[in-house]
């Protein structure tokens, strides 16, 4: 049972890791370049450029014109030879940090990077603080007229004298 | 139930009202900030002022004369480069406010992705802003500009340098006044 599970588990994982890649596809196969390798170096660096039109997509999962325009030149450069630094390059110049999905670490995108560390460092401080404060102010034990109330509710008397 | 003391409840029902009043004051300041046109959403963020023109060779679009990277650095005035469509209907829109602004500008525009008979017609009904025409027929010129869309706009200095970019069209009041701040400055 564990042992199907474990599988299971690894399976939609693995699923859903690569549901992503799948999902690109350029809209024309004749786009695509002869060697799978150089095709998927392709693909690999669009999935990084920003469709400039769509804004929120890649210019691998966009059909805008512009977008399609930029695989092309992505495949050119690709085809060339020229390594993923130098194509990344070549379109920061003309279209800014913005084209890329990932942005680079720079002082401005500090926090930005940042801030899954500083979100896993405050939710340690604040668990640590509720812990040390739980342990600290444990219940005090009961005085003889605390007790002798309490019995008086727990046998179902406590309703009387309010 | 464990007790609260009342300064830590107060603490404690803070937190979301302040939550709810930064994110107030957030959405306040971009919506006026659209509405004054100094937030933009839009905005393509593009790093093209300050640089010089990437050198092309486009050939002439009727009803106009083409022209090269050269041509455009051995202007002795600013030249505004405008990038249009006869199927971009904000160009169309931006029109009247071009037909205007060529008394200021010296107007050169740059067909985007066109069939030359679409690109003549329109430039022929709309009354031609432009003193000279290029056909950018597979769009890979305005790659090399940066350009994202049609219509955008460059404002260009003698030699070549790019001092003004704008996205969008002139019939946007933002957009022209932008432009008309940088012309203002420079020695026409």
């Amino acid at each position: 049972m564990t042992r199907f599970l474990r599988h299971l588990f690894l399976s939609l994982s693995l699923f859903l890791i690569a549901t992503p890649y799948i999902a690109l596809a350029v809209d024309d196969p004749s786009e695509m370049l002869p060697d799978p390798r150089d095709e998927a170096r392709a693909e690999a660096i669009g999935a990084q450029l920003r469709c400039l039109v769509c804004q929120n997509e890649s210019i691998e999962d966009s059909s805008a014109g512009l977008a399609r325009d930029l695989r092309k030149v992505v495949r050119e450069h690709v085809a060339k030879g020229e390594t993923n630094d130098q194509i990344m390059h070549w379109m920061v110049v003309r279209y800014g940090n913005f084209i890329r999905l990932s942005p680079p670490l720079t002082l401005a995108t500090a926090l930005l990077w940042g801030m899954p560390a500083l979100a896993l460092l405050i939710g340690l401080l604040c668990a640590f603080i509720m812990f040390r404060r739980r342990s600290v102010t444990a219940p005090l034990p009961l005085d003889p007229d605390e007790q002798k109330r309490l019995d008086e509710l727990s046998r179902g008397k406590g309703q009387t004298d309010a | 139930m464990s007790e609260i003391s009342p300064s830590r409840r107060r603490f404690l029902m803070a937190i979301p009202l302040a939550g709810a009043g930064i994110a107030g004051v957030a959405f306040w300041k971009m919506l006026s900030g659209m509405s004054a046109g100094s937030f933009d959403p839009h905005d393509i963020h593009a790093p093209a002022a300050g640089r010089v023109i990437p050198d092309f060779d486009l050939p002439a679009q009727a009803p106009g004369e083409g022209f090269s990277s050269t041509d455009l650095r051995q202007q002795t005035k600013p030249v505004l480069i405008n990038f249009f469509a006869s199927w971009c209907i904000p160009c169309i829109a931006e029109m009247d406010a071009l037909l205007s602004l060529k008394k200021e500008v010296e107007i050169w525009g740059i067909a985007y992705k066109d069939k030359p008979e679409n690109a003549e017609g329109f430039i022929t009904r709309a009354g031609n802003p432009y003193t000279r025409i290029a056909s950018d027929r597979e769009g890979r010129v305005a790659i090399d500009w940066g350009v994202s869309g049609v219509p955008e706009s460059f404002l260009i200095a003698p030699g070549g340098h790019i001092i003004w970019h704008g996205a969008g069209g002139f019939d946007n009041g933002n957009t022209l006044n932008a432009l008309k701040a940088v012309l203002a400055k420079v020695p026409a």
